[in-house]
């Protein structure tokens, strides 16, 4: 094998020196009866081998370039500078390991200081985290975080119904043993006043999206609102975002948020199926103490130079084991790598500008369709780069026939999640979509509403 | 020293240009607005040459060798790296159509299937990002099982001394307790101690085979056979895989729950702190209990999305880390059977003929010496003649010597450790080069301490103050507002 470099002869030597005359006997612990079964693989390829056929498997996949992409629903297609790539491609960077010697890991560790700097400034909060697993996680962990400021402990979460409906089973999944009470999801359109209103002295967190799972914006005046609701109970509130909206609104950090959580992926992180993306975390900096997660801190060496370090490990599992604020150890390190060279090279102006396109792109894509007869913008609220359309016909069936007609994956359905809406689906517009295919998704869904679908139907 | 990102910018300098847009304008609404955006203003040049020239103050696989014990930091084949960049792989969307993923799928499918064969497990799913996040969904799904067995009212979870500080993390985080056991002498686990807390309020023992001493627990099937008599289940650590494919399967040991770590055994890069994969398998009994939702089968052959019946729920947004589901499988069509048992046989023979140099040169304890390891080691830092000398210094010596120390202080239980795992990618030159440099740092110790004190000499820094980085700590640095 190429990447074993033992000759016989190596081996040989080398057994010599251990003295012994088969490398079988190394396993002699092993129980006689259970050693070297034979597993059932298929033959080994050699690299031009299992490069054809895995080029043959990623051809049936349909993906970005050949598609025009109107899904969203909290993975996002927006343009990644080739910088991005060549960054996170340097082999000193993706075959390190965690920098637990900084001496010679000040290349990894100076660029998560400089992420965590970019996700404070992003965010308006103090001070971020190296990341978490992904924007799911990072919330259950803000809610995990939110429950160990509590003395006594309070046993109370609240969350939007319009919190993305996968980071709400997150949280469920992750609390399933700490004897919880979830609430606030009950009701789908419990909006952020009634679900202050739950708020009480037994809860811990309220954990809301801005923009929100259906697109909307809630102004920074509610948001203030929501806060000193929450804060009145001696709650946290977290807020769970886009990063990219962040290039034009106005930041958590600025209306009151304890504790700042989101997706990063968008942040020149490929879409790969839905991973690896990164968990943006960011918090208030009174609570760094109750972070989970690396955290990297300036200090100096002996000889006074800056220098970094990863820091506060006293609240990590290798220290405190049992008693840690999380049991996390792996993050996403290579992807906060890859959101730090995009924010770096995106910079103030590039970003907002990005946020700007997908402003204005969605608009336009709204209002067009909201011209069309049998479709309805359910948008109350200004939103960002995602909005919900109420449909003539289910949703299944559109998307069916935007795919096989028109070449465009539809948006996302929404008939499992928020059936009150009826046949509605959360379309996203990104800065990657063109005038001309939003005419093209116009266009088409207007032939729908013409009763196309019908001989497809017969088809089937 | 290599600049601050933020002191590389100057206003009005870009790094990207955006187009126009190609639509009617829509009002911003003002109210929403943000009033500064305190993101650094840098061209591409010179965000290009920050990141190279701090790329180069990196260690890192590709530079030498890293034998950091319990993190196999094997080499990680390049063709890993452009399979996973395939568009059909990387510009996929999590939440597509089934019908327009179904290379994706099967690819995750086969994934699933390899990886219980190795373990000898009946099912897998690829949901958990890291190994960490696969123990959690471990420890949760035993929880589950003693529920829907009438069983709720257990709580501990057994724990040997030796294992890493994950596995009691992820028991607090499941609102489980903690009961630890001791290891016996010979570094197994301490058989009596075990069955002394073997009752019925026990879900299950976490246990890592090989163990964190890199020793194969003798009395594995014993341990196993005694636990689930007490009703309890076995989690395995799988984070010591590399040493035991094809030479055992966990499942047939006892194991019940194993979880994987793609980034260690199946040479998906470590991303300098991720990101990682860490799928969980599981017994038939247990396999309704997984995180989900996993990759079925339907009748006429179609891949499809499927909740197991009564999953644990989802630990994750989507499916996984996909991009090291691709690398992994990869790397495991590439060697077939014969190549994994090559793979394991290779880091363990490499283990112990550096631990057989160290013996014959005898300048550092090795506690369990007599002992075959499995793929990796623990020896100590303590050099006789050489008392005020310890670990961190020999481990800081190294670096001057070209080479990644090995985990160090870890596991607790061994005083002074330098836990090594050479891994199977390494020559027996590189081998020896290392055995050579902790004999040359062991003379250094007798002779001149103060040269391993302030040790490291050759590297970007010096040796940094840690404790001033807790006591006062800055995590991040924006223009115009205090350090915090």
């Amino acid at each position: 094998m190429r990447y074993t470099p033992h000759t016989d002869a190596d081996r040989r030597a080398m057994m010599a020196t251990i003295g012994i005359a088969d490398v079988a006997e190394l396993f002699a612990d092993v129980p006689a009866a259970y050693r070297f079964p034979q597993l059932n693989l298929p033959a080994p390829l050699t690299e031009m081998e299992i490069a054809r056929e895995l080029e043959a498997l990623a051809e049936e996949n349909t993906s970005m370039g050949q598609v025009a992409c109107f899904l969203g629903a909290g993975a996002y297609n927006h343009f990644i500078p080739a910088v991005v790539d060549v960054v996170i491609s340097r082999s000193e960077f993706y075959t390190a390991y965690t920098p637990y010697q900084p001496e010679i890991s000040q290349g990894t560790l100076q660029a998560m200081f400089e992420y965590q700097s970019m996700v404070a400034a992003l965010t308006g909060m103090d001070a971020a985290n190296a990341s978490h697993y992904d924007g799911a996680t990072a919330v259950a962990e803000a809610v995990i975080m939110a429950l160990h400021t509590h003395r006594p402990p309070r046993k109370k979460v609240l969350l939007s119904p319009v919190l993305h409906p996968q980071y709400r089973a997150v949280v469920r999944t992750y609390t399933q043993g700490m004897g919880l009470r979830i609430l606030g999801d009950e009701q789908p359109d419990t909006d952020f006043h009634a679900l202050a209103a739950l708020c009480d002295e037994e809860t811990a967190v309220v954990v809301v999206q801005n923009p929100d799972f259906l697109g909307q914006l809630h102004s920074p005046a509610e948001m203030r609102d929501l806060a000193a609701a929450v804060h009145a109970h001696g709650a946290l509130l977290a807020v769970s975002v886009d990063p990219i909206s962040l290039g034009l609104f106005t930041p958590p950090g600025a209306y009151g948020a304890d504790i700042v959580t989101a997706e990063g992926q968008a942040l020149g992180n490929s879409l790969s199926f839905g991973g690896p993306y990164l968990g943006i975390f960011a918090f208030r900096h009174d609570l760094v103490r109750r972070s989970s997660g690396r955290l990297v801190g300036e200090t100096v060496d002996l000889d006074g130079a800056c220098g970094y370090v990863l820091t506060l490990s006293t609240r990590e599992q290798h220290i405190r084991r049992g008693k840690a604020t999380s049991n996390i150890c792996t993050n996403q390190g290579l992807n906060a790598l890859a959101a730090a060279v995009y924010l770096a090279v995106m910079g103030k102006h590039g970003l907002r500008k990005v946020a700007e396109l997908c402003w204005h792109k969605a608009h336009y894509a709204a209002d067009r369709i909201a011209a069309l007869p049998g479709y309805e913008i359910l948008a109350p609220k200004p939103f960002f780069k995602e909005f919900v359309v109420r449909c003539p016909r289910p949703v299944a069936e559109i998307n069916r026939f935007l795919l096989d007609e028109y070449g465009i994956i539809g948006g996302y359905d929404l008939s499992q999640d928020y059936p009150h809406l009826g046949q509605a689906m959360l379309l996203c517009v990104t800065e990657m979509n063109t005038a001309d295919e939003i005419e093209d998704l116009v266009q088409a869904l207007s032939e729908v509403t013409e009763s196309h679908l019908i001989p497809l139907e017969v088809v089937f | 020293m290599e600049p601050f990102l933020y002191d590389l910018s100057r206003p009005g300098r870009r790094g990207v240009d955006m187009p126009d847009p190609d639509v009617p304008l829509t009002p911003l609404p003002a109210e929403y607005l943000r009033d500064d955006l305190p993101l650094p203003e840098i061209n591409e040049t010179e965000v290009v040459r920050h990141y190279i020239r701090l790329s180069q103050k990196n260690y890192a696989v590709d530079k030498g060798f890293y034998p950091l014990g319990s993190c196999t930091m094997k080499y990680n084949p390049k063709i890993n790296e452009r399979m996973a960049r395939l568009p059909g792989f990387a510009q996929i969307h999590p939440l597509q159509d089934p019908t327009t993923v179904q290379g994706a799928m099967q690819l995750m499918y086969e994934l699933q299937q390899m990886l219980a064969e190795i373990a000898g497990l009946a099912a897998v799913s690829l949901q958990p990002a890291a190994g960490a996040h696969g123990e959690l969904s471990g420890v949760l799904i035993m929880r589950a099982a003693q529920v829907a067995r009438g069983q709720g009212h257990r709580h501990k979870i057994l724990v040997p001394d030796s294992a890493h500080g994950t596995n009691p993390a992820s028991t607090t985080m499941s609102g489980l307790t903690v009961v630890e056991i001791p290891s016996g002498a010979d570094g197994n686990v301490d058989i009596d101690a075990l069955k002394a807390q073997l009752d019925d309020r026990v879900v299950g023992l976490m246990i890592t085979n090989p163990s964190t001493l890199g020793l194969f627990e003798q009395h594995i099937v014993e341990v196993c056979r005694l636990v689930h008599e007490a009703g309890g289940f076995v989690y395995g650590d799988g984070a010591n895989l590399n040493a035991i494919m094809g030479i055992a399967r966990p499942g047939e040991l006892g194991i019940d729950v194993l979880h994987f770590n793609l980034h260690k055994t199946f040479s998906t890069p470590h991303g300098g702190g991720g990101p990682g994969s860490g799928p969980v398998g599981v017994t038939a009994e247990l396999a309704d209990f997984l995180p989900g939702p996993i990759v079925a089968q339907n009748e006429s052959g179609e891949y499809v999305w499927k909740m197991p019946v009564r999953s644990i729920g989802r630990v994750k947004a989507f499916h996984g880390n996909f991009g090291m589901h691709v690398r992994a499988y990869t790397y495991i069509r590439m060697h077939g059977a014969e190549g994994l048992r090559r793979v394991s046989e290779d880091a363990v023979l490499n283990a112990n003929y550096l631990q057989a140099l160290l013996k014959q040169r005898g300048d550092y304890p090795i506690p369990y010496g007599h002992r075959f390891c499995m793929h990796e080691f623990v020896a100590q830092g303590r050099i006789a003649g050489a008392e005020g000398v310890h670990t961190l210094d020999i481990a800081k010596r190294l670096i001057d010597y070209g080479f990644h120390p090995p985990t160090i202080y870890f596991p607790l239980i061994v005083p002074e450790a330098l836990m090594i795992e050479p891994t199977e990618t390494e020559t027996q030159e590189t081998l020896d080069a290392f055995a050579d440099a902790l004999t040359a740092i062991a003379q250094e110790a007798r002779t001149d301490p103060e040269r391993l004190h302030t040790a490291p000499h050759t590297a970007p820094v010096r040796r940094l103050d840690e404790v001033r980085a807790a006591r006062q700590p800055i995590l991040a640095r924006v223009p115009g507002r205090q350090p915090a």
